[in-house]
């Protein structure tokens, strides 16, 4: 790795101005940069570390949830107030990386790298966050681009607003190695019945909503309503471990079941793998819905 | 280079690092504490897990300029010399629960941070909670028996 220049700024207005010099990169809590860094794929002049000054508080409100982006994952998962009123995202980030990791990244650090199986986004997607940063508020539908985030030099992700939902679910096939989502589907249903169906995992560029899966879900909540659903395997990501026309298939599968969860007593999280046994996808549900 | 000082094993150490000295990198090569491993430097496989302020973490994942006044914990401290082995320790050579050893000190870690949050959690939670720590010996049948049994002798321990 190259070696940069560290600097922990102590106001956001400093932090700015220090990201905003040349070659310099924003660091939260660096699960996915300083990987990236050691593979080569970044190596920036300086780190901008904005641990400890970027908000992290959790607090429901009229609007939904208000999640601060330097909130780690354990501190959302474990947030009595998400648990309670937005279980599946408390739920879904319970099962990002693993607990070491979820001790140390955040919610801004994981929508700032936009991964291409990252969980986070999906649910931004499928539950119409709004990302918060330093300048403005832009909702998640406009924020993710094409593997990449419309995040400005020296602006900076503060927080995250997610409306509530009842009926929302997120289903995940793990690569067998790594144990990110081969591909994620997230599943919600808004109270007037508009559906959002959102895959990640399939698409190098990351997580995007699936706007024929949510046509065919227009006359109803059913997971009946995808049988006909294909996910085009074009542009599809292929590795060692999927080809394209298996993650398509993946796909259309976890849709039909997110959307049965989703509408569901018991909407939830559900993660599989290879080997998971049928016992266990339920008990999975069920622990989600106590 | 720049200074770095924090708490390790309740001493202060003061080091000269450079920006991307990794904490486990400090921890091995400036202070000789080498009971701290790299397995991948992916962090994927929990080698590396020390308690950063009481919280498990991926210390090949973190610089060692990030830890500035941080309160660091490593398999070190748990037994020191001449003394007994801590609970959890004992339990993994109880039930045999390593072979070459490599991954013993991130999992004899991460299993403290698991006591720590479930007190005492069942087979099912223990294999879930081990996601980020690879062993390539055992099939994790023993590390799996022998944190249910640490833990557990933690509980009896603080009632």
């Amino acid at each position: 790795m190259r070696d940069f220049v560290y600097h922990h700024p102590t106001s956001l207005d400093e932090a700015r101005l220090l990201a905003l010099a040349e070659g310099a990169m924003l660091l939260a809590g660096g699960q996915t940069l300083l990987r990236d860094m050691k593979r080569g794929r970044h190596a920036p002049a300086s780190l901008i570390d904005i641990t400890g000054i970027v908000p992290k508080h959790i607090e429901l409100n009229e609007g939904g949830a208000s999640i601060g982006a330097g909130a780690t994952h354990a501190e959302v998962a474990g947030s009595a107030a998400l648990r309670e009123h937005l279980p599946v995202l408390a739920a879904l980030v319970d099962h990002i990386g693993d607990p070491a990791v979820r001790n140390r990244g955040t919610l801004g650090g994981a929508l700032a790298a936009n991964e291409p199986a990252g969980d986070y986004p999906a649910a931004c997607l499928a539950l119409g966050a709004t990302v918060h940063t330093t300048t403005r508020k832009v909702p998640a539908a406009e924020f993710f681009v094409s593997g990449r985030t419309v995040l400005e030099p020296g602006e900076i992700i503060t927080a995250a607003t997610f409306p509530i939902f009842k009926r929302a679910a997120y289903i995940k096939f793990l690569n067998p190695a790594a144990r990110y989502a081969m591909v994620g589907v997230f599943a919600s249903c808004s109270a007037d019945g508009i559906p959002s169906i959102a895959v990640t995992g399939a698409r190098a560029q990351g997580a995007f909503r699936w706007r024929e899966a949510e046509a065919a879900l227009t006359s109803g909540f059913v997971a009946e309503g995808l049988r006909d659903i294909r996910l085009s395997p074009e542009n599809l990501v292929e590795d060692l471990f999927a080809d394209a026309a298996y993650r398509s298939h993946l796909a259309a599968v976890l849709a039909r079941r997110a959307v049965a969860l989703a509408g569901g007593p018991a909407p939830g999280v559900v993660v599989l793998s290879h080997g998971s046994r049928a016992a266990d996808q339920q008990a999975v549900t069920r622990e989600k819905a106590a | 280079m720049a200074a770095v000082s924090m708490i390790v094993n309740g001493r202060v150490v003061r080091g000269e690092v450079e920006g991307r000295t990794m904490l486990v990198e400090f921890l091995r090569e400036h202070l000789g504490l080498t009971g701290t491993h790299v397995g991948c430097d992916t962090t994927q496989c929990g080698a590396c897990i020390v308690h950063v302020n009481g919280l498990a973490m991926k210390s090949c994942t973190m610089l060692a300029l990030q830890c500035e006044g941080a309160a660091v914990t490593t398999i070190e401290a748990l037994s020191p010399t001449g003394k007994p082995l801590h609970p959890m320790q004992a339990a993994f050579r109880e039930h045999h629960a390593l072979q070459c050893g490599y991954c013993t000190s991130g999992m004899v870690m991460i299993a403290l941070d698991i006591a720590r949050r479930f007190g005492e959690p069942d087979e099912a939670t223990i294999r879930e909670q081990l996601k980020g720590n690879i062993c390539r010996c055992t099939g994790y049948h023993n590390i799996v028996k022998a944190i249910a049994a640490g833990a557990r002798a933690m509980a009896g321990q603080h009632a």
